[in-house]
């Protein structure tokens, strides 16, 4: 069934702020971190299942397909989880309102958003610096 | 201006002397989404340095480490609520994008059949790595 009624401007008629990216970020790192949940559910089901199992999982995540994978999701975990907990101090309503939406008035309450941004890649990075130190320092 | 006494706008006075509304049910969705992300703020970064710990691991470690039964119950609650929180958002999302109605149907049936699948697959698998145990030295 086509809607010949004419349509309400959409999200076009909004000045872009950076939430509109975050809030993007965060459903599109949300859906990828289900297929991670589905990673982790195979991972602990190897690791039930016993040994062959387990490396047929280990060897996917040392492939470069698998290490790939891995840094996408330790990004999107860790933005989900920097923006989420934004999220929910938003959520409690502070500093929310009409006054707040005008950039020019409190040009600190949207601009946190790149700081959420930053900081995920940020951490995003030094994980990887960890985790290839403690692989050199492993292999040695 | 109202034109019924008690009225405000357009809402019909009745529904709100009925109790009825989003009120009641309506944030049902909200509440369990947050109390779920509440959940896995701790248990999330505790995952990353689980995973971190485990990673030039052999088979064996994995076992030992993640059969420990303070690692193991912290397993179990962060994988439930990991897909507790993954399906409704899921949810949300074929609400909003998916707007043919058998798909979007047969689309939300089948994430929480998958949901339900998943979390108890993770809980029997931690349950037998947990059971199995190490022997005690």
């Amino acid at each position: 069934m086509s809607n010949t009624r004419p349509l309400s401007p959409h999200l076009v008629i909004y000045r872009w702020r950076v939430n509109m990216l975050q809030s993007t970020l965060h459903r599109l790192t949300g859906l990828f971190l289900c297929l991670g949940a589905l990673l982790v559910t195979w991972g602990l089901i190897a690791a039930a299942d016993g040994r062959v199992a387990w490396n047929v999982f280990a060897g996917f995540w040392s492939s470069g397909i698998g290490l790939v994978l891995l840094f996408i999701w330790t990004w999107s975990l860790l933005f989900h989880l920097c923006n989420g907990i934004q999220h929910l101090l938003r959520d409690t309503g502070r500093n929310f309102g009409l006054p707040t939406r005008d950039r020019t008035h409190d040009p600190v309450y949207w601009s946190t958003g790149w700081f959420v941004i930053a900081i995920s890649i940020a951490l995003t990075v030094l994980v990887w610096v960890l985790l290839i130190v403690r692989m050199q320092g492993g292999a040695a | 201006m109202s034109a019924y006494p008690g009225q405000e706008g357009l809402r019909d006075p009745l529904k709100v002397a009925r109790g009825l509304g989003s009120a009641k049910t309506g944030v049902h969705h909200w509440w369990l989404q947050r109390t779920t992300a509440v959940a896995l703020v701790p248990l999330s970064i505790w995952f990353l340095f689980l995973v971190g710990d485990l990673v030039p691991a052999d088979y064996p470690m994995v076992l030992a480490t993640i059969g420990q039964p303070v690692n193991a119950v912290f397993l179990i609650v962060f994988a439930v609520c990991l897909i507790w929180h993954g399906a409704l958002g899921l949810q949300v999302i074929v609400e909003d994008y998916v707007h043919t109605r058998w798909l979007e149907l047969t689309l939300q049936i089948a994430l929480r059949f998958g949901a339900l699948l998943g979390a108890l697959a993770c809980v029997m698998a931690m349950l037998a790595i947990w059971l199995a145990g190490t022997p005690h030295s």
